[in-house]
């Protein structure tokens, strides 16, 4: 016991690997820069799917909420096909089952996009958080108080000055809490990735629990990892919740002086 | 097309596995669920921090590495316990436990903060009036606490149902033979992976749409005594 204060800290995590710990840390160690680009695997994907498919619901909800003839029973249809079935199908569809029309393999867009497992997790991915955000932005849009739209009416203001000056940027605030749930959901989701050959965390703690033949190691550090970027998202939030609904939190009470 | 209709038995015995998963990690999330929330609610700062701890996990992890932990790492562990405590040799862990013990777990969590919100929701006056008429604890339970519980927690149940059908087609990724690894399976041996595919989406959606039936047929039974707003 006396010497271990001169020992290295790698010299005791080896020791207590070896003697103290089902688990092995230095092999953990050894590994974490696969892990971290991992984690960019994983980031990249989530961060472009939510981007596109963020972008694409702001359409889709407001043709759904302003009962836009024709549209609205497509987006709905659209909606209730992709949040009424698992994503893992959704991106099996597009990975494994593209390859079955003869036209698909055949036109332009095969060889660089169709036919590489990145693109159809994109895709996939994409049309997936697309459907669930249209859905609650949809219900977001529908809740602004009746008054708002008179008062801009009139005013005077053009449909488009309307949505743009007062029916979005109060919707928008109105659905950020259910938007952080939907980062956090696809997060979660796109350990999917994993099962179409991509290696992102859980694809690497897969990885190298296959190479050493191990139980548990890469499964724990992906759960560390993900905890990791879970709590970083829903303290980003917390941030971003403080600034757009600051107007909403409770005053404090005037103090009697 | 008519591929689907030959091999409709095996997407039908995939679909049986399936529905029993779901229905084998609902019973364990509700009781989950149930211990979880009345921990939160317990004046029992132990059991508070267990239970956030808890949702707080659940939150952090995708279901999939539960999955897997459970399915590759438990049965190591369960092993070494039996061996330690001399109560079992050898336990298996195959893929349908570890799917419901690891969705069972996850989606607890979930209805652990439904029924939190919904116990809640009871006027605390209630639970004082069946106090002060004799009602023991579980009495307060069974007729007071329990209907309108469930009234309350119904559209959040409804949610975690909905969600927990879906996540159920990881289990396929481990390897248990249920609709989407049937479909995978019969789909690459007959060069139509689109098709099958395309059937199990259809099979899930039709599943959802049961279930939204029944359950809209629970909610009209437990709020007999409410007035529709």
């Amino acid at each position: 016991m006396a010497n271990t204060s001169e020992r290295t800290f790698w010299d005791y995590l080896a020791y207590v690997s070896e003697n103290h710990s089902p688990i092995d840390f230095v092999l953990i160690a050894n590994h974490l820069d696969k892990f971290l680009y991992g984690t960019l695997v994983t980031l990249e994907i989530t961060v472009l799917s939510l981007l596109i498919g963020g972008v694409l619901a702001i359409p889709l909800a407001i043709a759904r909420a302003q009962r836009q003839r024709g549209l609205n029973g497509a987006i709905l249809g659209f909606t209730y096909f992709f949040r009424g079935t698992p994503l893992l199908v959704q991106t099996y569809l597009f990975y494994y089952g593209l390859a079955q029309f003869e036209f698909i393999r055949e036109s332009f867009l095969w060889a660089p996009i169709l036919s590489k497992a990145w693109w159809c997790a994109l895709i996939a991915f994409t049309l997936n958080t697309a459907a669930y955000t249209t859905e609650f932005l949809r219900g977001a849009i529908e809740n602004t108080p009746r008054g708002e739209i008179e008062a801009a009416r009139a005013c005077g203001m053009s449909r488009l000055t309307l949505l743009w000056r007062i029916v979005l940027p109060s919707a928008f605030r109105r659905a950020l809490p259910a938007y952080s749930n939907e980062v956090i959901f696809m997060l979660h989701s796109s350990v999917v990735l994993s099962t179409i050959t991509i290696q992102d965390i859980l694809g690497v703690g897969r990885w190298l629990n296959g190479r050493y033949y191990l139980a548990y190691e890469g499964f724990i550090t992906a759960m560390v990892f993900y905890m990791i970027l879970v709590f970083i998202i829903s303290r980003g939030f917390r941030w971003w919740e403080n600034r757009w609904l600051a107007h909403l939190r409770p005053r404090p009470l005037l103090s009697t002086q | 097309m008519e591929s689907v209709w030959e091999y409709r038995y095996l997407l039908l015995n995939g679909t049986v596995v399936t529905v029993q998963l779901a229905v084998g990690s609902l019973i364990l999330s509700v009781a989950l669920g149930l211990a979880g929330a009345s921990a939160k609610l317990a004046h029992n700062p132990i059991s508070n921090r267990f239970a956030s701890a808890y949702t707080t996990l659940v939150r952090g992890v995708p279901d999939l590495v539960l999955m897997m932990l459970l399915f590759y790492g438990g049965q190591q562990i369960v092993n070494e316990l039996g061996t330690v405590t001399g109560w079992w040799d050898y336990l298996e862990i195959d893929q349908f436990i570890a799917g419901i013990g690891s969705i069972g777990f996850v989606f607890g969590a979930y209805m652990t903060e439904t029924f939190r919100g919904a116990i809640l929701a009871i006027p605390r006056g209630q639970i004082e009036a069946g106090i002060s008429c004799g009602m023991t604890n579980l009495t307060i339970f069974r007729r007071i606490t329990w209907p309108q519980m469930v009234r309350h927690a119904l559209p959040g149940f409804t949610n975690n149902w909905l969600v927990l059908i879906k996540a159920t087609a990881l289990v396929s990724v481990i390897g248990l033979h249920d609709v989407v690894w049937n479909a995978s399976t019969a789909g690459r041996s007959v060069r139509e992976p689109f098709t099958f595919m395309f059937a199990v989406l259809l099979i899930y959606l039709a599943l959802t749409a049961i279930s939204d039936i029944g359950l809209r047929w629970l909610g009209r039974r437990y709020s007999a005594g409410v007035r529709p707003a």
